[in-house]
């Protein structure tokens, strides 16, 4: 059996060598890459993202990437996992520091967290996720693991896309799905065991797919 | 719900983690890779990477001690120590850092947390500092450099971190620093009172207890310990074990998890029966396939 070939896609801010590392010891072909041929290439993508709205669709938007991704993501159907940021960007539009318009695969809006009283913002720690929607992401996890979240802003969407929110004073959005589309609010790859079991069990419907 | 984190410093000099005594002693512990590779296995929540001669000698973390720290770390990993350029901040994420601790750079240019929350978020930024009890009573900045105190207040610096941009604030209580005997909870929950971001308390952890008290009486989001988690076995994981079992709201999810262990007050293990102990040979604990 082949290995996956794992393309995460390189536009320039954030943090993407922890998510080469998690990823990269789960066994799979890993690369980091902005190149198309080898986002075209990957069996399947992996959209990062620390940072700001903002500043991210900028680099993407000047790397000719977010043409690529729409192309791959839209038109071909690869399958594609955003963490945090590279969740928040598939919205329809982020009101971080001013109005972005996103990529619109998910609809969605993603605004600042207005919480009740005695709840900080960031989002920053490890919460337990309730699942609304069985998925890949979740197979090989038992209800009621912890995530490591930290973020100010959520995604806003209908119910019918939402896998997983958590509490943290209102139900914040944690796991969103359409189609080939996938997004997670925490960051897997700083989770410990919990967040290399989703990626395992994200990857791993992707191989018995592919040998079906 | 949102837990409350057991996190855990290492603060290195030359490259090497120590635990700090007052700021004024240090004893060797080991590489910071090491350090991490365990503090992982044991369950920690946060690490904090901290070169505490880094400003002193007029540089910036060295990235790829971060490289090196980050590459077994599946936690995430803040870093800091002289960091004062937006393109020491770019170097130190792109080697695997999760988050920067601004410390001495805020108390001249509190612009530059604006600057890099802006570029990175500010989730990604903590602003650090470390606090000393000063003449009058009040809690004042400590300065490395003249191992001083200062006459800056800790309280309006917190506020203007903030303000800043800042997505959370790290107390160091200096003079807590390697004594053992619990964190300042005074003094935390003067900054929580200032600030509408998380505070995570450093200074003073010496048992799982002194997390219980300042979980208990304090809002910070999250205590921090040196020293206290170098030196024996498994020592994140019973820290938890006691808070789990003390009602606090902690993350335990390691495989060994102390479950049916009992503690003395003291916070000690309790040695298990000798028919318990005879009958763990005959447990067969199966590594678990990810």
């Amino acid at each position: 059996m082949s290995k996956l070939n794992i393309a995460i896609v390189d536009y320039g801010v954030g943090n993407t060598s922890s998510v080469h590392n998690a990823i990269g010891q789960l066994g799979y072909n890993v690369s980091l890459t902005a190149d198309k041929d080898a986002l075209a290439a990957a069996d399947a993508l992996v959209l990062p993202g620390v940072g700001s709205f903002g500043a991210a669709l900028e680099n993407l938007d000047r790397n000719g990437l977010k043409d690529t991704l729409n192309e791959l993501v839209l038109g071909d159907h690869k399958p594609i996992i955003g963490i945090c940021l590279g969740m928040q960007l598939m919205a329809t539009a982020s009101h971080e520091n001013g109005h972005h318009a996103g990529f619109d695969w998910i609809p969605g809006v993603v605004q600042r967290l207005e919480l009740p009283a005695g709840y900080t913002v960031p989002h920053v720690g490890w919460n337990n996720v309730q699942r609304h929607q069985d998925a890949p992401i979740f197979s090989r996890l038992e209800e009621g693991v912890h995530f490591y979240f930290d973020h100010s802003y959520h995604y806003v969407t209908a119910p019918e896309h939402v896998l997983a929110t958590c509490d943290y004073g209102i139900p914040v959005t944690s796991a969103i799905r359409k189609d080939n589309i996938c997004g997670v609010q925490f960051h897997p790859e700083k989770s410990q065991t919990a967040g290399l079991k989703l990626f395992r069990g994200f990857f791993a419907a992707l191989e018995a797919r592919q040998h079906a | 719900m949102l837990k409350k984190r057991v996190a855990a410093a290492l603060p290195v000099r030359d490259g090497i983690v120590v635990q700090s005594i007052g700021f004024e002693r240090y004893l060797p512990v080991g590489r910071p890779e090491i350090a991490s590779e365990f503090l992982n296995l044991w369950g920690i929540d946060e690490i904090f990477l901290l070169d505490m001669t880094a400003t002193t000698d007029g540089r910036c973390i060295d990235p790829a001690l971060v490289r090196r720290t980050a590459s077994k770390c599946l936690v995430p990993l803040a870093v800091g120590g002289g960091i004062r350029r937006l393109a020491d901040v770019d170097a130190l994420i792109h080697s695997g850092a999760d988050k920067v601790s601004l410390n001495r750079v805020t108390w001249d240019t509190p612009g530059f947390v604006t600057e890099v929350a802006s570029r990175y978020g500010d989730q990604c930024v903590v602003a650090a500092a470390d606090v000393v009890t000063g003449n009058n009573g009040s809690y004042v900045l400590f300065d490395h450099l003249t191992k001083q105190a200062t006459d800056r207040s800790a309280l309006e610096w917190a506020r203007r971190m903030a303000d800043a941009g800042a997505g959370e604030i790290l107390i160091n209580a200096v003079h807590k620093d390697g004594r053992y005997t619990g964190f300042d909870l005074d003094l935390i929950n003067q900054v929580c009172a200032q600030v509408p971001v998380p505070v995570i308390a450093l200074g003073g952890a010496g048992a799982a207890a002194h997390f219980a008290e300042l979980f208990e009486q304090t809002p910070a989001e999250a205590g921090t310990a040196g020293n206290f988690f170098h030196f024996s076995e498994h020592s994140v994981i019973q820290t938890k074990r006691q808070l789990v079992n003390a009602g606090f709201n902690v993350r335990l999810e390691t495989h060994a998890d102390y479950g049916a262990t009992a503690f003395a007050s003291n916070g000690r293990l309790v040695k298990k029966s000798d028919e318990t102990l005879e009958n763990l040979l005959y447990v067969k604990i199966e590594d678990e396939v990810i």
